[in-house]
């Protein structure tokens, strides 16, 4: 993950350098010569790491590439799959103009409609110039974080027990966890305004903390693989989820259809910028998450436990480590995360419980973990992208009738050509790196 | 042959030895039993609704008939619960063999299911051979999914994909019957459609050395999102030409589908069944007992090794992957042109994930993860049937005891099985 041949001489940071891609730990010193008035020399030295970056392709380079595949290839799917440009190609040897142009026109249409949906409306800009609403020109960049929010709590969620060597795919059942203990404290219980809500988030932490504690409580003691585990979990909890929905503690009163009642207004989370816009204190929370996941990684006793475990459990052992009650506090924190990020959702967007309150999130926070690259910053921005991929489907559903299923493939497409640099650097024609760094990069994608 | 390859150091990738209290594998078994047995007696046996349960042995149309077998719930129960309990004191007590163990298992498990089906249907019948027959045509792509599994973690490369896998095959096979008017044509395409993300995960897990559990995981996201994607965007649109496919028709084998009960359960079915004994018996057969399969085995256990004596491990990697790849997909295939017909989206709901669990269940071997998939056949098969009888216990809990029941034989039972030792490890040349 590390760009693993830096010129020589004191390193130097990469331009444009997105600090998520960079591990952290490694941040090397500034260099002496800035501040020495050795002006020019730097010039020279940074020109040489950007056409080192634009040549060989460093992380930074890569991920960027990586996106750009992944929109090309969905790009391409999007318009030969599309209705109206399927019949043209019947006449593509007649005419190719049309048909190519239809087929762009089809692609550029549905990703024009994403941007709008998720970073910024032109028509509502000018609107507001002409005393239109203001709000309205941040409904896309709100919706963003909105879906972003959920994704960094789980994909933290993710991230933390991969340092410690475990693989959390239970995100899903965590999640439920905490979304059914917030959500009952959110309707059932009455209490004053600010308690409410504070009240309710320790809910949502504690539920989804024990089902991640019983996971890491299984593999410390018995040993048993956590993969398997949290597949189970996460179905024994949808279903958990579907029975409490039909219960009378939970069921809306005059409604047939699974779903809960109302989160009181004490408890919901308040919006940030008032209005009808959607983002919520969730979204600082999930940023607090991701600084006190980061502290604890990179400062804390705990992190630098967990790291030694994931790096290998044997080593750890002998140094006296317990390895058992790294697993174990690890996956507790891990559920707490997940199930932060459930009660997120009900106390911040949606108010009550319904049978796909989980969406897609804990596999999203999967993909959202791999490329945020085992940092706490990296998961940030993942999800910020993620989101953002989200919230412009939904409005690209809509303008273009493209399925939105077409975002989870660029997500998909996204991570496995970030997985694999040399594949990238192939496609783009970069100058190969040597192998061995470049492998171990490969192998660390996990953070491992 | 089996333990030709078995590794002289002691197996560290177990973690599961050194400290910690740990609960020993003879009292997690024990209770295990003994709860099962307390719950044939206080469950079933005491709770028992009044009327015989008339467990059906034969089905319609059958030219041997035998009358349904009768049983009273709660006596039946009560008795079962009775030997469960003795069956769980012999575990606890004395020292049983492996294959006593195994038999006290498979005895504590088959007499609580007959007394939770003697409750289920009392008053009332039931038909013991098609709940055999639903759950042995359930498991169909659970076996297959899980003898993916095998081929691939055998040679060293977990395989998460095999829900992908299934879920390409599926679609594949549909749109490709459908279109061409071929069943056989689409049970290729589907065998290919899953060869063919076998071949991404060779490519990324072997060439570019990417952790395989990524992976796998990527994949099973992309297959999800390409063929809900698709589905909303063209079978939906040409839904006569690219999605109504026509199904495999039954075959019975003659002789063989008349013995009683045994016959309409084993020999009376689509080509799946009998191309599932098949690629069961051939990869057995051929891990264990051929030159290929110990090249196979050697590959995942120890590929420095393999590597020496001119094993090219590489190869042999690619190979395996994309066979498991092409049994998966066969596997999906069922689940549309075998079973249903049209392709949904997800339609594999987690089936691959469950073949998963059957691999290690059955401890990285086909039979035992043939065992292990039918027993989530037969949950699946008992939860259907159940919902047709109309029971007390509310069918989202009915619904988790396959789950369930897997966590407690992983994190229990089996809890210290072995995987190939390099299992999961990329290998690059040295």
């Amino acid at each position: 993950m590390t760009p693993p041949d830096r010129p020589p001489g004191p390193p130097v940071e990469p331009p444009g350098d997105e600090p998520g891609v960079e591990p952290p730990e490694v941040e090397p010193p500034r260099p002496a010569g800035v501040e020495a008035g050795g002006i020019e020399a730097d010039a020279g030295r940074w020109r040489k790491v950007v056409f080192d970056a634009v040549v060989e392709g460093n992380s930074v380079t890569v991920t960027l590439l990586a996106f750009v595949a992944a929109i090309v290839v969905g790009g391409l799917l999007i318009a030969f799959t599309d209705p109206v440009v399927l019949p043209k190609f019947g006449h593509f040897f007649s005419a190719p103009g049309g048909a190519l142009g239809a087929a762009w026109s089809s692609a550029s249409g549905a990703y024009t409609a994403m941007f709008r949906g998720s970073i910024v409306d032109i028509h509502t800009v000018s609107a507001a110039f002409h005393g239109g609403s203001i709000t309205a020109v941040f409904e896309p960049l709100s919706e963003t974080l909105v879906n972003a929010t959920p994704l960094i709590l789980a994909g933290l969620a993710v991230m933390l027990p991969f340092r410690c060597g475990l693989f959390n795919i239970g995100g899903t059942g965590q999640f439920i966890g905490g979304a059914v203990v917030a959500g009952w404290i959110g309707f059932a219980v009455q209490l004053p305004p600010v308690i409410h809500v504070v009240v309710a988030i320790a809910g949502g932490l504690a539920g989804g903390a024990v089902c991640g504690w019983l996971v890491g409580f299984l593999r410390a003691r018995t040993g048993a693989n956590e993969v398997i585990v949290t597949i189970m979990f996460n179905y024994v909890a949808q279903f958990l989820l579907l029975y409490l929905l039909g219960t009378h503690a939970f069921r809306r009163p005059k409604r047939i259809d699974p779903i809960s009642r109302v989160v009181h207004g004490t408890a919901r989370l308040p919006h940030l910028l008032g209005g009808t816009l959607r983002v919520n204190f969730g979204f600082v929370l999930a940023i607090g998450a991701a600084v006190a996941v980061s502290w604890i990684i990179k400062r804390s006793t705990l992190g630098f436990e967990f790291r030694t475990i994931g790096a290998n459990p044997d080593a750890a052992r002998a140094a006296g480590m317990n390895v058992e009650r790294g697993y174990i506090v690890v996956m507790l924190v891990a559920g707490a995360l997940a199930g932060l990020a459930g009660a997120a959702v009900v106390l911040g967007t949606d108010y009550s419980l319904t049978p796909g309150i989980y969406g897609t999130y804990g596999f999203d926070a999967i993909t959202v973990a791999l490329l945020g690259r085992g940092t706490a910053l990296g998961v940030v921005l993942a999800s910020l992208l993620f989101g953002a991929l989200h919230a412009g489907g939904v409005q690209m559903q809509a303008a273009t009738q493209t399925p939105i299923d077409i975002v989870i493939v660029i997500q998909a497409l996204i991570v496995l050509f970030i997985a694999a640099p040399p594949l990238v650097r192939t496609m783009f024609r970069l100058r190969g790196q040597r192998s061995g760094p470049e492998r171990r990069a490969a192998l660390k994608v996990v953070g491992a | 042959m089996t333990t030709t390859l078995a590794p002289s150091l002691p197996p560290t990738a177990s973690p599961v030895t050194r400290r910690g209290r740990r609960l020993s594998k003879k009292t997690v078994g024990g209770g295990v039993i003994g709860v099962l047995g307390l719950v044939d007696i206080v469950g079933f046996g005491l709770e028992a609704r009044s009327g015989d349960a008339r467990l059906g042995l034969t089905l319609a149309g059958a030219s041997v008939r035998l009358s349904p077998l009768k049983l009273p719930p709660g006596p039946t129960a009560i008795v079962a619960g009775m030997i469960t309990l003795v069956l769980a004191g012999l575990w606890l007590r004395a020292d049983l063999g492996k294959a006593a163990r195994r038999a006290v298992i498979v005895g504590s498990g088959v007499l609580f299911m007959l007394s939770f089906l003697c409750w289920a249907s009392a008053g009332k019948s039931m038909s013991l051979v098609g709940l055999l027959q639903s759950s042995v045509d359930r498991s169909i792509p659970i076996v297959l999914g899980a003898l993916a599994g095998c081929l691939c973690e055998r040679a060293g490369v977990v395989n998460i994909a095999i829900e992908g896998q299934l879920l390409f095959g599926a679609f594949a096979g549909a749109m490709v019957a459908s279109a061409s008017h071929s069943l056989y044509l689409g049970l290729l395409a589907a065998a290919l459609a899953g060869a063919l993300l076998g071949l991404i995960l060779a490519v990324f897990a072997i060439r570019y050395a990417v952790n395989q559990i990524v992976v796998g995981v990527v994949l099973n996201v992309l297959a999800t999102g390409l063929t809900g994607y698709l589905y909303d965007r063209v079978l939906v649109k040409y839904q006569n030409t690219l999605n109504a496919p026509a199904v495999f028709s039954r075959i019975s084998i003659p002789l063989l589908s008349k013995i009683p009960i045994l016959g309409p359960v084993l020999f009376d079915s689509s080509i799946f069944l009998y191309l599932t004994y098949a690629i069961l018996i051939a990869v057995q057969v051929g891990l264990f007992r051929t030159r290929w399969g110990l090249r196979v085995r050697a590959v995942g256990e120890h590929p420095v090794a393999a590597e020496t004596v001119g094993i090219r491990v590489l190869g042999v990697r690619y190979c395996n992957v994309m066979l498991g790849g092409l049994v998966a997909g066969i596997g999906g295939a069922y689940l549309t042109i075998g079973s249903v017909g049209p392709f949904g989206k997800n339609v594999s709901s987690g089936k691959g994930f469950i073949a998963l669990a059957a691999v290690i269940f059955g401890r990285w071997t086909p039979i035992g993860a043939m065992f292990g998939a039918l027993l989530f056949g037969f949950a699946d098969a008992v939860q259907n049937i159940l919902s047709v009888l109309g029971t007390s216990i509310p069918s989202d809990f009915l619904l988790m005891v396959p789950y369930v029941a897997t966590i407690v034989v992983v994190a229990g039972m089996v809890g210290r099985v072995r995987p190939p030792k390099a299992d999961g490890q990329p290998y690059v040349k040295q």
